[in-house]
């Protein structure tokens, strides 16, 4: 499997990511290399192989639904790059 | 004073040597005086000289613990409150975070003093320390090689002697692979004993945080202040923590090293083939037992890892879109557009590699073949381990196939990159506790780490034999030139 630069520019799109067309083609190079090197493991048989998520398929633990934490609200929006009235700001989503 | 250990600073300390503010200015100026080396994003000299200020005073009445006093610096993925936290990324150069990471937190109420924030590959990817916005960090060793990566700046600020002592993390061998090309121990425990609350996420199924120092004495003290429970990380491991630093003189008499032929290949540097040979020597010789093992799963490693990691990382960068915190670019007409152009300068070159590689993976009409065949081999290494532990108590073998390579050389070529991981990243997949200690030097003078894997929550074990080896070796006890 190979991407053209076209393929990598809609990957971009997923990752909200945008490239210049020499980007892109930067880019395709090396992600290329890198899809042949990870496609090395079809030589390895899975067949009737579990997946593991996760080292030692441990549970996540469960806690009771309580408020854990005081309203910090300005401290943590201290960092937004924009916010008004306890809100974080961002260009209009609904016309 | 500069350059002593962790446990002789102790010491000293209370022996009233010398004073926490001494030592604090000493390393302060020590850190300004060594720029070039482009170890630490920020130094923090007021935060440090009140944290060392309270040191006295408890020591002074008595009180206080071991490590009361001992001045370290965070890598800078580590949340600490009030001082910013960049993890070497543009988009997180203006990030101060509201509250401090369990480790930072324990480690402060242990009494260590932080003297700043160290240079890292941005969100940890890497193996160089050439991906940070702030520029590569150098290794003290030689300035134009790499002091290995991700946590390339903690090791450099080890071997440097800026700080006795550095935290660093371990994604597929970040704190093991430039501890070996630092000339220093570095362990990354077991997945789920040190707390991840407050460590920003890379790929939290393989993310560990460890210590880099310059003994597996220093090493055991400090882990054992950062381990343990912590209800905030939902993957911590509720088991009590040994006493490592009390196991450390147990002798390793009849201890059983296993050898995995797949980690003695010719794809292994002669020079450091050879370090690695005459320290298994020096093992026999203290009465451990050798025993060939075999890991067949372990080439599938590299190309497993660098599907899950992007995977988990695709998924984990998401939160970084310049609405809550962090970096926002100007110029922008809708929200798309605004998500795209912070992300595009927010992010450098081999975190959008990755992201990309991550969304690929996980797409529809790839998720089989690539994720969940990752996650199958993922199975196949984890099982090859617990068969290879029914044999012996730790694994050995070198750290990395190469020395420290030139700046430079690789950053065009990330498959090559990619490679230095091959002997770690496996003890990440299966959750394995690994550490790194110098085993000898090559002709260019360049330091080699031997490699030593546990078994699951079986620090322990690992640090008892890399303090018995210390014992009986001065690798570890080398000083870069200029730096004595």
């Amino acid at each position: 499997m190979s991407l053209n630069p076209d393929q990598v520019q809609q990957l971009a799109r997923l990752v909200r990511l945008k490239f210049t067309e020499g980007e892109a083609d930067d880019f395709s190079g090396q992600i290329n290399d890198i899809i042949s090197m990870i496609e090395q493991m079809n030589e390895f048989d899975t067949d009737h192989v579990q997946p593991m998520s996760h080292p030692k398929d441990m549970r996540l633990r469960l806690r009771k639904d309580i408020v854990t934490e005081k309203d910090r609200h300005e401290e943590l929006q201290s960092g937004a790059p924009a916010t008004d009235s306890g809100l974080y700001l961002v260009p209009r989503v609904v016309e | 004073m500069e350059s002593r250990t962790v446990t002789e600073h102790s010491h000293a300390l209370r022996e009233k040597e010398y004073s926490t503010v001494e030592l604090t200015r000493a390393l302060l100026d020590r850190s300004q005086s060594h720029v070039d080396l482009n170890a630490l994003i920020t130094l923090t000299p007021e935060e440090a000289l009140a944290q060392a200020r309270h040191a006295d005073k408890l020591i002074a009445r008595g009180e206080g613990g071991p490590l009361t006093g001992i001045p370290l610096v965070h890598k800078d993925l580590f949340c600490t409150r009030h001082v910013r936290t960049t993890c070497g990324s543009r988009i997180l150069d203006n990030f101060i975070s509201p509250y401090d990471a369990t480790v930072v937190e324990r480690l402060r109420q242990a009494g260590m003093v932080m003297l700043g924030k160290a240079n890292m590959d941005e969100f940890a990817m890497g193996s160089s320390t050439e991906n940070s916005y702030y520029g590569p960090t150098r290794n003290p060793w030689n300035h134009e090689r790499v002091p290995g990566g991700s946590s390339g700046g903690s090791a450099a600020a080890v071997a440097a002697r800026l700080a006795p002592v550095a935290t660093g993390t371990d994604t597929g061998g970040s704190i093991r692979q430039p501890a070996a090309l630092c000339g220093l121990s570095g362990i990354k425990p077991s997945y789920g004993r040190v707390s991840r609350y407050g460590m920003v996420a890379f790929a939290s199924s393989l993310d560990q945080g460890g210590v880099m120092a310059l003994t597996s004495e220093d090493c055991a003290c400090v882990l054992q202040a950062m381990s343990g429970f912590d209800k905030r990380d939902s993957t911590s491991i509720n088991q009590p923590v040994p006493d490592y630093i009390d196991s450390l003189a147990d002798s390793i008499s009849g201890k059983v090293i296993g050898l995995p032929r797949e980690f003695f290949t010719d794809g292994v540097d002669e020079e450091v083939a050879r370090a690695i040979r005459e320290s298994i020597s020096v093992l026999e010789g203290l009465g451990a037992r050798t025993v060939e093992i075999e890991l067949p799963n372990s080439a599938a490693g590299i190309p497993c890892y660098y599907v899950l990691a992007p995977a988990e990382a695709s998924s984990n960068l998401a939160r970084f879109d310049g609405v809550r915190y962090g970096h926002r670019a100007s110029g922008y007409t809708d929200i798309v557009e605004m998500y795209e152009a912070t992300r595009s300068e927010g992010f450098g070159p081999e975190v959008k590699r990755r992201l990309l590689i991550g969304a690929y993976v996980l797409s529809i009409g790839y998720f089989e073949a690539y994720y969940i065949k990752a996650q199958k081999l993922r199975r196949l290494i984890a099982d090859d381990f617990s068969r290879a532990f029914e044999k012996c108590d730790v694994i050995v073998g070198p750290t990395t196939p190469t020395t420290a390579f030139p700046i430079g050389l690789k950053t065009n070529d990330p498959v090559q990159m990619y490679l230095n991981d091959i002997f770690t990243n496996s003890a990440n997949l299966a959750g394995l506790p690994a550490m790194s200690i110098p085993a000898g030097f090559d002709r260019q003078g360049l330091p080699i780490g031997l490699h030593l894997i546990g078994k699951y929550l079986d620090e322990a074990t690992i640090l008892n034999v890399a303090h018995q080896y210390q014992l009986h070796t001065g690798w570890h006890q080398r000083i870069p030139e200029g730096y004595a």
